[in-house]
């Protein structure tokens, strides 16, 4: 059931201030339901000042956001329950095993023991990690944890799910992989807001922003970004845009 | 969506951490049982074994008995001094004795005749609190002397110690109530401000966050093993100190239970409130070290009396719960005290409960707008 037309992100001049600095500056975009949607910028362009805002867990200063129709002013708790979110760093816990990481953040969503049963195992399947239950986190290769990851994001099944430079420090190989399953997540129906600095994964990606110092740059598909500024690939139109006009 | 259901996923994960990591678990209960260990046998305040010269000018029957009498103590032991009455300094700068008996030529006659008469004693007070324990301990043997001859020894004031509570001066009896008050607050400020700070450092706080959790359902969850832990805890220091220090338990158990709660939230809000001001484990170990560690060693009378402080210290005690708990404590132990006896320091831990709480609270929702 994927409505193409639905509206999943919108924000109107959202800006995020810390002090005299602005983070984020008067960004306005539309996020279409299903749609895997880039994010790229330079190290402190304001991507994750961005996503931290449309996840709640930074109040903006100034503009509007609506999130899956939900505003982030009021309705931050409707939000939550409709968001996945995995950040750069792998934020499961090391000392638990896959099972107790999974309980657990099944749990925080308030979801029964017999909903986190089911989905587990569906979960498991798709991110293609087996009979590995029992084992420590810690253990696991980079690529498995960063899998597990995602698996933990989507236990709740969320309607949106914002990855935040989810594949620093993972292999090309497993970076591979990682994006095969966000392509299935989306073709699932659910929108992927992705934030990224790796070239190749931009054109992965069904539309772009690309911002810099805080403020929105260019939006388009990668094809009509290399169109725009008449390059023939992502990276030139990157170091176009990041070293300004 | 139940909020009991979030709560407890936390409050669950939180003790697979704590079982899972066999460093906690020793911190948790091999630490209190070492401490209890060095406090009850290394740090005995307890004084046996006190050299004492005896210089008898008396040489009676009744001298002698009265001799006797210090013999028989096992805080004392006892020698004949022989040299000259001149030199009897050389006794203390040579250290052969801590306390000198003088007994005076005319100590029998006056017994007989049932007059006032004196002795003198001579204590080293190089160490001033061995020196009151030492006269204290002369004071029991002489009163005793005296019931039993219906002499009249006078003492440079008129005491007649009657010591009650701990007859024997225990140092038991005080210092395993301590114990139980510089655990608790340990456990509760320590390792939940370790805790919450670990899961800021890791990045896995703003995992929780993002979900529709409320920051009360975490702070419950959280804190919840810990208060078990501190339960724990307590209950082992105190059944330990029971069976190998004999220390009694006067008091209602329920009493204690209720208050010791009392104390746990009131270190927990401290922890909290650390947890919610700094950024790293490092920091927050640091601060929970100079917020509970050293006010309940040094400023809540588990070791100094607050009362020989000097007067700036003796205000800054009163933000300690630990001196407050140490009341509870010993009270309900050792004396048997009651509740509305202890109202005075029910009312303080709550106070400080409430006020650190707020303040928490207030800067946990802050910290999620930053």
């Amino acid at each position: 059931m994927i409505e193409h037309n639905k509206i999943a992100v919108r924000t109107n001049k959202l800006t995020r201030r810390f002090g005299k600095f602005t983070a984020v500056d008067q960004v306005s975009i539309e996020v279409k339901q299903g749609e895997i949607f880039g994010f790229l910028g330079a190290n402190g362009a304001g991507k994750t000042t961005m996503i931290r805002m449309l996840c709640g867990l930074l109040k903006p200063s100034a503009g509007d956001a609506t999130v899956s129709g939900f505003d982030v002013y009021k309705q931050s708790e409707n939000i939550k329950k409709n968001i996945g979110y995995m950040s750069q760093k792998f934020s499961l816990y090391d000392d638990l095993t896959i099972q107790e990481n999974i309980e657990f953040f099944g749990g925080i969503y308030g979801l029964t023991k017999e909903q986190i049963q089911s989905r587990k195992k569906t979960l498991l399947k798709e991110v293609r990690l087996t009979n590995v239950e029992e084992s420590m986190t810690r253990d696991l290769p980079v690529g498995f944890k960063q899998r597990l990851a995602l698996g933990c994001a989507l236990l709740h099944d969320p309607l949106i799910l914002f990855l935040d430079e989810p594949t620093s420090g993972v292999d090309p190989e497993a970076r591979r992989s990682f994006w095969d399953l966000i392509y299935h997540t989306a073709e699932a129906g659910k929108t992927i807001f992705v934030t990224t600095h790796f070239m190749d994964e931009a054109e992965y990606c069904h539309r772009l922003s690309i911002m810099r110092d805080g403020k929105l740059i260019a939006v388009g598909s990668p094809g009509e970004l290399r169109d725009l500024y008449h390059k023939s690939n992502m990276q030139d139109v990157f170091i176009e845009i990041v070293n300004g006009e | 969506m139940t909020k009991a259901s979030r709560t407890i996923a936390i409050a669950r994960k939180e003790f697979l951490h704590i079982i899972h990591d066999p460093r906690s678990l020793i911190i948790i209960f091999v630490m209190p049982l070492m401490q209890l260990i060095l406090f009850g046998y290394a740090l005995n305040m307890e004084i046996q074994n006190i050299n004492l010269a005896v210089i008898d000018y008396s040489r009676t029957p009744q001298s002698s008995h009265l001799i006797e009498q210090f013999e028989g103590s096992e805080f004392f032991s006892v020698f004949h001094y022989n040299g000259k009455h001149s030199d009897i300094e050389n006794i203390f700068l040579k250290r052969e004795a801590k306390i000198i008996l003088v007994i005076d030529q005319d100590f029998a006659r006056n017994f007989q005749r049932q007059t006032k008469t004196s002795i003198q004693i001579l204590v080293d007070a190089a160490d001033p609190n061995a020196a009151t324990i030492i006269k204290n301990y002369c004071y029991g043997i002489i009163a005793n002397f005296n019931l039993e001859h219906g002499g009249q020894i006078s003492q440079p004031f008129d005491v007649e110690p009657r010591i009650w509570y701990n007859p024997d001066m225990k140092s038991a009896y005080f210092f395993v109530p301590g114990l139980i008050a510089l655990i608790l607050v340990m456990i509760s400020a320590m390792l939940t401000s370790l805790a919450i700070t670990r899961e800021k450092e890791t990045g896995t706080l703003e995992q929780i966050l993002v979900s529709p959790i409320k920051p009360i359902e975490i702070i419950i969850g959280k804190v919840f093993p810990y208060i078990i832990m501190a339960f724990l805890d307590g209950f082992l220091i105190l059944m330990m100190g029971m069976i190998l220090f004999k220390v009694p338990f006067a008091g209602s158990h329920f009493l204690l239970i209720l208050l010791s709660t009392l104390y746990i939230i009131t270190a927990l809000s401290l922890g909290l409130m650390i947890s919610a001001t700094v950024e790293t484990q490092q920091v927050a170990m640091m601060m929970a070290i100079s917020a509970t560690l050293l006010p309940t060693v040094m400023l809540s009378g588990f070791i100094f009396p607050i009362r020989s402080m000097p007067i700036l210290l003796q205000y800054v005690s009163y933000i300690v719960p630990a001196k407050y708990f140490l009341i509870i404590a010993r009270g309900i132990l050792i004396k048997g005290n009651t509740f509305f006896q202890l109202g005075f320091q029910t009312l303080a831990l709550t106070l400080m409960s409430i006020i650190l709480l707020i303040r928490t609270l207030r800067k946990f929702s802050l910290n999620l707008e930053k």
